[in-house]
């Protein structure tokens, strides 16, 4: 444990009580191979180079385009896919390097919600074992209680006792979801990473789910990584938001700021895209050229200079840092540098 | 303006093992020329199933016309052989699909997929189809189609696929576009693209579009008309200003109010339906709703009820508009931009 308190005082790790998560510099590289020796020929730059912060109790909502990132960043941070570089500090521990039990012991306090509740379930186990299995593995409480918890836990996810012995496949797609939440809360996390929750759903029943997010947050006193396409969801999802595009973090900022005075040229094009659900409503919509590039082979510069409508000759060369621009808003983009 | 397409009292259903699945029950609605109409709904509240009928792409058994007419330009559909439908697919009716990914042919290049339709409807040499393919490309937007035309789906994005596939719909000046979740596969920014390219088209062309979506934003930005589906049924229909903002089905509040608001502060809470879409396979005597409406009575689990016409445009069928039910105001998540128009 020695080496543990030495490693935090090197790398001046702030013991902030407000601070439940924080991620600097996460880096995520999938290496290319091709040719005849299957030699490496480059990288696939899926996150490049992101920093977050997450207080207790709030709600992160992280969006982007597909492709962007946002999932293999969320799932990083929870160690299920290993970093290339940068650091996970969660609860004032560094857990980039921790492993074998010391991550096992860790684990049970960060967990996910997954995107398909069709595929994330094992259709062989019966409900109430999904969801003691978490438990099952950290605990050694006896059957009897395990059954009481269970019990609790799906009532409390607007499922029924009953459902205990029913096999996922009888259950529809948010009632799935509700499973796989209380799968998720079973062990009393800190932390939920929530990897587009509700995108699988149709309307009707992604509000029940989100609605039933917000309870529980506030119950279990949770916090939530949102990562969603979907920008209406996440705004209503969210405290904070942060912009994702081709793997690098573009803007950060409270809710109200990223919506409503968007700083980032593509967080602009990207809210005044949003189909408001209100026929009067004729927006100005900033209409992006083309794709997004690919990873593989990112713009030189600022990634977005492609299809930037007011891209300057320097934002081919320079690489944009995030930059408090307003209290509580961050943008990495170089119509804010002053030099 | 003219009728260009009439679906009166259509019912399709398909024989499974679990039984008889009445994916729609008793559809009718009319598309004028130059117009669009979207057609929203749950998954599984037959919408796509309608838009299939039109083009006749339900397989004949399982699926089953179980009553109903399709009329288009005054000729029933239906009652076309095999060989007549060839004539009309892709030259008077072409189809968008939902997944640019798999609805494209991966072996043919896009040229040639373009051309298809050109030759066995136009009569055009391959020479002639390649160069309205050329201009069909430059049409919808993708940049250098010169080498574009050449080349294979997977070197495409999905936007461009999604692109290629509305130049090959296209390619014939269809009378009707049916586009079944065009933008759903895509990411905001190329929905932005693709909605703002099928509206320039329209004027352009005339085309009329069916629209399938299940996504309110896009239905105000691109519909001219709406009908509302759930459980195999229409329950509602109107101009789109009249479904936003004088709507009168209780399903059609619940779908307005699940939407989460952009300008909302994310405090209030989403009125969420309660429960799950019924059962097609065994469908309710009464209406679909009831059993998740919260202003359900008892006559709405007995007898489904009548169209009520509340103007020239909308009609909507819910026993509340019958003169001896409680007059029931909608809730305010309904209430779309804060101001009615006939409130």
């Amino acid at each position: 444990m020695s080496q543990q308190v030495q490693l935090d005082e090197k790398k001046d790790i702030h013991v902030d009580k407000e601070v439940l998560l924080e991620v600097r510099n996460l880096k995520k590289y999938y290496p290319v191979h091709a040719g005849f020796f299957k030699r490496k020929v480059g990288d696939v730059k899926a996150v490049d180079d992101i920093s977050l912060t997450l207080k207790k109790g709030e709600t992160f909502g992280l969006v982007g385009e597909s492709g962007c990132g946002k999932s293999t960043a969320g799932r990083t941070i929870l160690r299920l896919t290993e970093s290339t570089d940068g650091q996970v500090i969660f609860d004032g521990k560094d857990i980039t390097n921790l492993s074998g039990s010391l991550l096992r012991e860790k684990r049970q306090d960060f967990q996910m919600v997954f995107q398909d509740p069709y595929a994330s379930l094992n259709p062989k186990m019966m409900v109430g074992h999904l969801v003691d299995e978490p438990i099952r593995n950290y605990t050694n409480k006896s059957h009897k209680q395990l059954k009481t918890e269970v019990e609790e836990l799906l009532e409390r996810v607007g499922l029924r006792a009953e459902d205990y012995f029913k096999y996922p496949h009888e259950f529809s797609g948010g009632q799935r979801q509700r499973i796989g939440i209380a799968r998720a809360l079973a062990l009393n996390p800190k932390l939920i990473v929530a990897d587009e929750p509700v995108s699988a759903l149709d309307v009707s029943i992604q509000s029940q789910v989100l609605n039933l997010l917000k309870e529980l947050q506030g119950e279990f006193d949770l916090t939530y990584l949102f990562i969603a396409h979907d920008l209406s969801v996440v705004k209503h999802m969210s405290d904070r938001i942060g912009v994702m595009y081709l793997g690098h973090m573009v803007e950060v900022g409270d809710k109200d700021a990223i919506y409503k005075e968007p700083l980032h040229p593509y967080t602009q094009a990207l809210t005044s895209a949003i189909p408001e659900p209100d026929p009067l409503i004729k927006k100005e919509r900033i209409i992006l050229e083309g794709d997004v590039p690919s990873p593989q082979n990112p713009p030189t510069g600022c990634v977005f200079h492609t299809r930037c409508p007011v891209a300057m000759p320097k934002c081919k060369e320079i690489i944009p840092q995030l930059k408090e621009v307003r209290p509580n808003q961050q943008v990495a983009c170089l119509l804010y540098d002053k030099e | 303006m003219d009728k260009i397409l009439k679906v009166n009292d259509l019912s399709v259903s398909f024989d499974t093992y679990g039984g008889e699945v009445k994916a729609v029950r008793g559809v009718t609605f009319e598309l004028d020329e130059k117009e669009t109409l979207a057609i929203v709904g749950e998954s599984g509240s037959g919408k796509s199933v309608t838009a299939q009928s039109i083009m006749r792409l339900i397989p004949t058994p399982p699926g089953k016309f179980a009553s109903g007419s399709i009329e288009f330009n005054g000729e029933s559909i239906l009652d076309k052989s095999e060989k007549q439908m060839e004539g009309i697919r892709g030259k008077d009716i072409s189809m968008i699909f939902q997944d640019p990914m798999t609805s494209l042919n991966p072996t043919m290049t896009v040229g040639k997929q373009i051309a298809e339709g050109l030759i066995k409807h136009q009569n055009m040499s391959k020479k002639e189809a390649h160069h309205r393919g050329i201009e069909l490309l430059k049409l919808v937007g993708i940049p250098n189609p010169e080498a574009r035309i050449k080349q294979y789906p997977h070197q495409f994005s999905g936007g461009m696929r999604q692109r290629a596939m509305i130049a090959i719909a296209l390619a014939c000046n269809p009378k009707i576009l049916i586009a079944d979740e065009p933008t759903t596969a895509l990411d905001v920014t190329i929905q932005a693209q693709i909605l703002d390219l099928m509206r320039d088209l329209q004027e352009q062309t005339g085309t009329a579009i069916v629209l399938i979506t299940h996504d309110l934003g896009v239905v105000a930005n691109a519909a001219h008309r709406v009908a509302v589906m759930y459980g195999g049924k229409v329950v509602e229909t109107g101009k789109v200003d009249e479904i936003f903002y004088n709507p009168k089905h209780p399903y059609t509040w619940g779908l307005l109010g699940s939407m989460p608001k952009l300008e909302g502060s994310g405090d209030e809470e989403l009125q969420a339906i309660p429960g799950s879409p019924p059962d097609l396979a065994d469908p309710p005597k009464g209406c679909p709703f009831a059993a998740r409406c919260p202003y359900a009575m008892k006559v709405c689990e007995e007898h489904m009820p009548e169209y009520t016409e509340l103007s020239d445009t909308q009609k909507t069928a819910c026993w509340l508009l019958d003169e001896r039910a409680p007059k029931v105001e909608p809730p305010e998540s309904a209430v779309v931009g804060g101001s009615k128009v006939n409130g």
